[in-house]
């Protein structure tokens, strides 16, 4: 341990949150991202719920790695998430309420968030648990910071309203100012997924124009 | 030693050991914090029938205070109905529950009456999964559980329309989302229909001051027929 971070955890940490992210360059866990982004707050609870939730999966996983029958190993990893995803399921039930009935069935379809199985599959199976931990930190917030850029514009435009706080003042509905319906459906939150994908690819894809 | 890890043994127990282990974390966490879940989801429909009285959007130890300070059920077990009775300084309110389904899923709410049980003091509608910004707008107190504040529930036995608008309905549909207006209808007129089969709202106060009014009425009528009392109460 001459170094808190080798080069190796700190790439597995590091890579998710830009130039491997993977919602915007794997197109993985699209589909929580339509869903929960209509509101700021359920979609930092949902992006920190996937975090805690892939981390620790990851270093089950990881910590397992070698004892897991090949043949049945992504069973494993499945019932390793379920069992993870009910615990926090009933955590938030038990003391954010509000969150888990805005979250509803979203936090159970974690377990089918293509994310988490992908890095169980691709990371913490051939990994330590130090670095798998990072790797799944870093995923886990790689996917936050994406989730929030999209629920920032949808609750801006869609509600006048940041963390349920209106932002939009009154004087502008007074002067013909409406909200934008459009941004309350699933389908702007795929335009906005888009447009990011999109900036993010031309600020980083320098290969790309030779 | 090194394990076979792809016998069939191996696996099969390994598969077994693992369910047993993630069974019982699952029970132990459940089991503790179901009280907790519980508490939650009572003091949650404690709210939302205190929102249909208009006292919206409490803190926790308010909504607890004034639900036990305002607040009673009642049960009917002969008529297998509930209903609360709320009592506003001074003023009696009926609450009766609704429950129907939406668009996409269910829906339910509250309907607060005042003690004439024909006008509508204020609702509160809830759903668990209508489209935000469309059909979930009947969340909504401005938008939409406002409109009903002073309606009458029931016009000569009909219970109240919900129509597009300019259409004469008693309340207006949220544009866009008819299926789930239409849906707050039809909840209000199977469950009201419920309470009007048993009576309750000819009933003018519990079934033991119904009784006492009509021998009331009997003895003024008729001085000494106690027996024709008697009669009425069997």
């Amino acid at each position: 341990m001459a170094k808190l971070l080798s080069d190796k955890t700190r790439e597995a940490f590091m890579g998710p949150l830009n130039a491997n992210n993977p919602v915007v360059v794997q197109i993985l866990g699209i589909c929580s991202a339509l869903a929960v982004t209509v509101q700021l707050k359920n979609a930092l609870v949902m992006g920190i719920a996937v975090t805690i939730i892939v981390a620790l999966a990851n270093v089950v996983i990881s910590a397992l790695r070698n004892t897991i029958p090949g043949r049945i190993r992504i069973i494993v990893q499945l019932v390793v998430v379920a069992a993870l995803v009910t615990l926090v399921s009933a955590v938030l039930k038990a003391f954010l309420y509000d969150v888990s009935v805005a979250l509803s069935v979203y936090i159970g379809l974690i377990i089918t968030n293509c994310i988490l199985m992908g890095r169980l599959e691709a990371y913490a199976m051939s990994n330590g648990p130090w670095d798998s931990f990072m790797d799944g930190l870093g995923n886990g917030l790689g996917y936050t910071w994406v989730l929030a850029a999209i629920a920032f514009v949808r609750e801006l435009f869609g509600s006048g309203s940041l963390f349920g706080f209106q932002v939009i003042p009154q004087w502008c509905y007074d002067h013909g100012y409406e909200n934008n319906g459009m941004m309350m459906m699933p389908a702007m939150a795929l335009i906005l997924a888009g447009c990011i994908i999109w900036a993010h690819r031309a600020l980083n894809d320098k290969e790309g124009k030779k | 030693m090194k394990l076979n890890t792809n016998s069939n043994v191996y696996t099969i127990v390994y598969a077994s050991v693992m369910v047993v282990i993630v069974a019982l974390l699952l029970a132990v966490v459940s089991a503790g914090l179901k009280a907790r879940q519980d508490a939650n989801v009572l003091l949650d429909t404690h709210k939302q029938i205190l929102a249909s009285l208009n006292e919206r959007d409490l803190d926790d130890a308010t909504a607890t205070r004034l639900y036990d300070e305002q607040i009673t059920e009642v049960t009917c077990e002969k008529c297998g109905l509930s209903w609360f009775e709320a009592n506003l300084e001074g003023e009696k309110k009926y609450v009766l529950p609704v429950r129907g389904a939406g668009l996409w899923g269910p829906i339910w709410g509250y309907i607060a009456l005042n003690d004439d049980k024909q006008t509508i003091f204020s609702v509160f509608f809830n759903h668990e999964g209508e489209t935000p910004g469309l059909g979930g707008e009947i969340k909504n107190y401005a938008v939409f559980q406002q409109q009903f504040e002073g309606k009458k529930l029931l016009t000569d036995g009909l219970v109240m329309t919900i129509e597009k608008a300019g259409n004469g309905g008693d309340v207006d549909c949220i544009s866009g989302a008819t299926i789930t207006s239409k849906g707050v209808e039809t909840m209000l007129h199977t469950c009201v229909a419920a309470y009007v089969e048993a009576g309750w709202f000819n009933a003018a106060e519990e079934e033991g001051v119904v009784e006492e009014f009509i021998a009331d009425v009997l003895a003024n009528l008729l001085p000494d027929a106690e027996e024709n009392v008697e009669q009425v109460n069997e």
